[in-house]
Parts: C-alpha cells; sequence; structure tokens
C-alpha cells in the first residue's frame, strides 16, 4: 500500500472515534508539555545562577587566613589574623596570573544621614575591586589610589544604601553621611547589581578607600582577605598555584606543609551551583518523562482495544490482499500519528505553559530548541515503541479467524 | 481409489465438442487433504478431492454443513494452505508459497464475496471497491478510480459510489462486495453463500448479476445451501464428509434476468 493511502487512511480511521483518539493523545501532549515547562524551568533557573554567578566576577579568586584553632576549638574562617599588608605586596607583585587585586577589610557601620539611618557592611578596598566585582559607578565616581594613599573620606555607596538614606532615585553624590560618628562625603553610586546567588543584596553595601576603612575606622593593621582576578578564566588554576607559593614562602610553609591560609574561587561555586541545578532539571525532566510514558501506555491500551474491535476490518484486507506488514504498517502508523500530532500539540502546550509560568511565577524560564527536539523525537519513539505490539498483533491474526470474528 | 465412482461428465465434454481447442484449467486441485488439529483430536475436513475448474465456469459448491465446502472454499481462495495435495491456481503452485505471497495472489487472481458482505463500515462504496487496489503498488490513484467506478457500474450501482454501506439495502451491499470482487481483474470470484442474508427477490438480482459476469467470460465459483441458487450455475458439485459426492453440469440454467424481470416488485403494501 502506497504511504499516502496509509496516511489517509489512519487519519481516516482516527477521524472515526475523535473523542477517543483525542484522550489517547491527551496523554501524549501533557507528557511533552510537562518535559518541555519543566526543561525550561530548569534551563531558566541554570541560566539565571550562570548570569549572577558570573555578575560577581568569574574569575574572582579570594584568599581567607585559615581558622585557627586554640586548645583544639576551631574559630571562624579569618578569624586569626595571618594576612598582611606585605603578603598582599608579594601576591600583586610576583604573581604574572593574577590580573587585578585588592587588600580588604571590612566591618559593619551605622550611616547617618539627615533624618535617616541605615546599618550596612563598609568595605575597605582598592579601586581595583571595582574591576574584580564587575561594578559599574552610576553616578560620580569612584575613588582613586591617590584617595587611599591619603586615608581619604569618601566612599561609593550601593543603590539599597541610597534608598534608605537619601531615597530611590537620588543623586547622593556630594552629600555627607557619617559612618560610626566619622563623616564620609559620598562619591559615587554604584549601579544596580540585585541579588547574588545565595539571594544576597549586592546594593546594599558602602565601600571606601582601604586605608581610610582600616586606620580610621578600624584602627587595625592586618587584612581579613585578598581579593584577586586571575587574567582569564583559564588561568584561575594557574593564579590559584602562584598565590599558594608565594604566600607558603613568605609563611616559611613547606611544599608538603598544609597552607595556613585558604583560596576560594568563584568558579568552583559556579560549577557546584550549576551542577545542582542540572540534577534539578534531570530530576524535573525525568518526572515529567514518566507521564509521558504513561501517555504511551495510554496508546498501546487504545490500539488493543482497536485492534479487536476491528479485527474483521483486518480480515477483509487480509481477504483483498494486504500482507501481514502492510496491517502492521496501518496500525502502527496510526499509533505514530496518534504521537506525532500529540507531541506537535504538547510542544505548543508546553511553550504556552512556560509562558504562564514564567509570567505567574516569575521563574526565569528558557525554552530551549534542544529541549523541544528532545520531547518531540521521544514522544515519536514512545509511539514506535507502545504501537508496535498492537500492530503486531494485528498483523499476525489469522484471515479466515479475523472473517468469521464477530 | 475412492474417488474413481465420481462422475466427471465435464471433464471429457470440451475434448468431443472442441477437439484439441481444450478449455484453459483455472483450478486443480488432487488429492486435496486438510486436517485440523484441536489439541490431540485431528479433524478431517478434506480426505481427497480431486477438482478441476475451467475457465468460465459457473460452479456451485453445494453440501450440508461440514462437509467441507467451506474448508475448500478457504483454500481456493488461498486464505488457508492444504495438509496435503496439490493445488494448482492459473498455473501457480499455491501449496508452496508463503503468507506474504499468498496475500499477493488473493490480491492478483482473486475476488472474494461473503455471505455477511463484509464491506469497510463508514467507507463509501468507491472507497469499498477501491480496496483490493490499494495494495496493489503499481496502480495510480487515477487508474484506481476509473477501475472502480468502471466495476461499481458493472453492478450497475455508479450512482450510489458515494453512500455508505449502512445506506445502502442489502442487495446493493452486495453488490458493492461483488464490484470489490471484481475491481482487480481476478481469474475466479469466490462467493460464500452470497444470497445467504438477502431475500428471494434480491438473491435473483445478485444471481443476475453472476450470470451476466459469467457471460463475460469470468470464473464463478459459488457455495450454497440452496437447490434454488445453485440451479442458475452450469455446474453443481456436491460435497460430503470431506469427499466430493457429486459433480453434475446443469442442462438447463435458470436465467436470473429473465425471471427478475417475470417477478413482482413487493412493496409494503404486501406485507399482512
Amino acid at each position: 500500500m502506497k504511504l499516502r493511502n496509509q496516511l489517509k487512511a489512519a487519519l481516516r480511521s482516527l477521524g472515526k472515534n475523535k473523542m477517543r483518539t483525542f484522550l489517547t493523545m491527551l496523554g501524549i501532549i501533557i507528557g511533552v508539555a510537562s518535559v518541555i515547562a519543566m526543561l525550561a524551568i530548569g534551563q531558566g533557573s541554570k541560566e539565571s545562577i550562570q548570569k549572577q554567578i558570573a555578575n560577581l566576577g568569574t574569575n574572582l579568586l579570594t584568599v581567607f587566613p585559615s581558622a585557627s584553632m586554640t586548645g583544639g576549638v576551631r574559630m571562624e574562617a579569618g578569624s586569626s589574623v595571618k594576612l598582611t599588608m606585605d603578603d598582599y605586596k608579594a601576591v600583586s607583585s610576583r604573581c604574572p596570573a593574577v590580573l587585578y587585586s585588592t587588600p580588604t577589610v571590612r566591618t559593619s557601620g551605622q550611616l547617618i544621614a539627615g533624618g535617616q539611618n541605615w546599618r550596612t557592611t563598609v568595605w575597605g578596598v582598592y579601586p581595583d575591586y571595582f574591576n574584580i566585582r564587575n561594578l559599574d559607578i552610576d553616578k560620580g565616581a569612584a575613588f582613586t589610589l591617590n584617595d587611599d594613599r591619603t586615608a581619604t573620606k569618601v566612599c561609593v555607596i550601593g543603590q539599597t544604601v541610597n534608598k534608605y538614606l537619601f531615597g530611590e532615585g537620588q543623586d547622593p553624590t556630594g552629600k555627607i553621611i557619617r559612618i560610626n560618628k566619622i563623616p564620609f562625603q559620598v562619591i559615587g553610586l554604584i549601579a544596580t547589581k540585585g541579588q547574588n546567588a545565595w539571594g544576597q543584596d549586592q546594593d546594599d553595601i558602602v565601600i571606601a578607600p582601604f586605608n581610610t576603612v582600616q586606620v580610621r575606622m578600624m584602627t587595625v593593621a592586618y587584612i581579613q582577605s585578598i581579593m584577586l582576578s586571575a587574567t582569564s578564566e583559564k588561568m584561575i588554576p594557574e593564579a590559584t598555584d602562584e598565590v599558594t607559593q608565594v604566600l607558603k614562602e613568605r609563611h616559611r610553609l613547606g611544599p608538603s606543609e598544609d597552607p595556613d591560609f585558604s583560596i576560594r574561587s568563584q568558579a568552583d561555586i559556579s560549577s557546584a551551583a550549576t551542577a545542582t541545578s542540572s540534577i534539578l532539571t534531570a530530576l524535573l525532566a525525568s518526572i515529567a518523562s514518566i507521564s509521558l510514558l504513561v501517555g504511551g501506555i495510554g496508546i498501546m491500551n487504545i490500539m488493543l482495544v482497536s485492534v479487536t474491535e476491528r479485527t474483521r476490518e483486518i480480515g477483509i484486507r487480509m481477504g483483498v490482499g494486504a500482507r501481514g506488514r502492510d496491517v502492521l504498517l496501518q496500525f502502527l502508523i496510526e499509533a505514530l500519528m496518534i504521537s506525532l500530532i500529540g507531541g506537535l500539540l504538547g510542544v505548543g502546550l508546553g511553550i504556552v505553559a512556560s509562558g504562564v509560568i514564567a509570567s505567574i511565577m516569575s521563574w526565569p524560564v528558557t525554552i530551549t530548541i534542544q529541549s523541544i527536539v528532545l520531547s518531540f523525537m521521544f514522544s515519536t519513539v514512545i509511539g514506535i515503541f507502545f504501537g508496535w505490539y498492537p500492530a503486531r498483533k494485528a498483523a499476525s491474526l489469522n484471515p479466515i479467524d479475523a472473517l468469521r470474528y464477530e | 481409489m475412492h474417488l474413481q465412482w465420481v462422475v466427471h461428465p465435464r471433464a471429457a465434454a470440451p475434448v468431443e465438442e472442441e477437439g484439441a481447442d481444450m478449455k484453459e484449467t483455472i483450478i486443480s486441485v488432487n488429492h486435496l487433504v486438510k486436517i485440523y488439529k484441536m489439541g490431540d483430536l485431528e479433524v478431517h475436513a478434506l480426505r481427497g478431492i480431486k477438482l478441476d475448474i475451467y475457465k468460465s465456469d459457473f460452479v456451485a459448491i453445494m453440501g450440508k454443513s461440514g462437509s467441507g465446502k467451506s474448508t475448500f472454499m478457504n483454500i481456493a481462495g488461498c486464505l488457508d494452505v492444504p495438509t496435503k495435495g496439490d493445488y494448482m491456481l492459473d498455473g501457480v503452485d499455491v501449496g508452496k508459497l508463503n503468507k506474504d505471497q499468498l496475500a499477493h495472489l488473493r490480491n492478483k487472481k482473486i475476488g472474494f464475496v461473503f455471505q455477511s458482505f463484509n464491506l469497510l463500515s463508514r467507507t463509501s462504496a468507491l472507497e469499498n471497491v477501491e480496496l483490493p487496489l490499494m495494495y496493489n503498488s503499481k496502480i495510480t490513484s487515477k487508474e484506481m478510480k476509473e477501475r472502480s467506478i468502471n466495476a461499481l457500474e458493472e453492478v450497475g450501482l455508479a450512482s450510489r459510489s458515494h453512500h455508505f454501506p449502512s445506506q445502502l439495502s442489502g442487495g446493493e451491499q452486495q453488490r458493492v462486495a461483488i464490484a470489490r470482487a471484481l475491481v482487480n481483474n481476478p481469474v475466479v470470484i469466490l462467493a460464500d453463500e452470497p444470497t445467504g442474508n438477502l431475500d428471494t427477490r434480491t438473491s435473483v438480482e445478485v444471481m443476475s448479476i453472476f450470470q451476466k459476469l459469467n457471460t463475460q467470460g469470468i470464473t464463478v465459483i459459488i457455495v450454497t445451501h440452496e437447490p434454488d441458487i445453485a440451479a442458475y450455475t452450469n455446474r453443481n458439485v456436491t460435497f460430503r464428509d470431506g469427499r466430493i459426492q457429486k459433480d453434475l453440469t446443469v442442462e438447463k440454467p435458470r436465467n436470473a434476468a429473465a425471471e427478475l424481470l417475470t417477478m413482482p416488485v413487493l412493496s409494503e403494501e404486501d406485507t399482512i
């Protein structure tokens, strides 16, 4: 039988039982749609996590002193004072894989401006910090190394701080805020950064020159951490090695001894977060594909009923010369048609559902071509797989018995 | 040999009438045996049949149920294969064929007509007639339509080609089935109790169509247990217990078309 006639015959017999065909199809439609929607949610969250991490600066490395241990009681990381300005200078001058670097100190400060007050973290850093963290200045300007040298009382503030002290959208440059009773002049406003991957508000920040914070606010001699960025993402391991070597040498530690500091890279966090969301995506998609599988069983069920109902028709067709494979193909094409049309409608429904999820739940949603192709192909495979057995059953009928079947 | 007593008047007749110009044999079976196994039980449906059917024969196969006539028709129609014995259909040794080859043979050489019409429901008369041609990949859809319309014209139903079986009377449905049997130009039309579900007048109508086709040279074999119906054919073969009991030529076959003219058309008023 010619394929065109086969397709026509399949369409007609599916059309004879419209309700049944539609309900059978519904299993596939829902299956495909949920696979697409789940993959879209997974992909969306993965991309948004990646974007947020990239926002922090993917080449970012942070050097912390290790936790101190006094009499067996381990303290918080960074609780011992083991990094000094000399460490920083050695790292910044002797590591070719390091592009930007800054020592950091941070303290919490009560900010007062006019009648408003706000409590937040005050960072003391070099201007390189803005490059390392990909911070853009919205209004005004960043401070310079000169401000640092002279320990000038200037600062740059984040959008959240601006909102609570001066009101949203106000230009804070030139205004004076008092941080822990020390007056600072605001010289810049950082562009909105949003939340980071852990839900922390990155706009709730005050950044001032390193020396100003270290000497004028904290009156300490140590530095809390060194932040640096590798020349490229590929150079992160290289930079890590260089920094480790330099600091071990300075701290008089042998190559086999454990370092008394730790280096955290943004890439570690990034890959961990990406892996987590990939697992989540796979989990969601596999749950959704179970519904596709159930849809396939629905096809098989209906096709088996159909073969029994149409035993006589099969007998007639065989009587006038249909071979086993003609009958097989006929039923297989019907099953395939249910899954193909169901797959197409499912793709449509999946896209709509993803859009609805995105707008109602305001989740990040990304539909990829791969997910559409994958779920559509999956539905096709299911059609063939679950259509095969009923079709085989039809094809193996004995024409005499089939013709006599009541 | 137990079959030797069987009379074969027709086997010898053509030689006498037409000399060396012998009639072409369409169906030739020899020592045909069919045994059904039902568990441990063996049912001997055919116990050695020898029968030759020639081109342009119009044969009625008669016999009680269980006589083996249906089994013979199934084998003759290539729906079943014999347990033993030879079957030549139009020069093809059917016994050596596999399932697909049997299907091909049914498609090319045989037209079936059934007692219960066996039309596809919700499929128009025309498409029902097209069905055998669908399984012939060499035929274009244009040719398919032409031949199907011709076949419907042959049975006088061209005007109802787009009706569904449910919109047709029993006689009309059987005529569609005959058109379907006709459409692939078979060497033989096999009809299993074609008038079994029809009233007298419609039965005669159907028989008149078979007679008309037979005069055009088409070989027709019908299975029937009604002697009235068998009287329209040229040759009556009676089966009994898996053997051929009688094989007789009908001297003066009834003429269905002529009888139809004299038959009253029954209307509702005739119902008492």
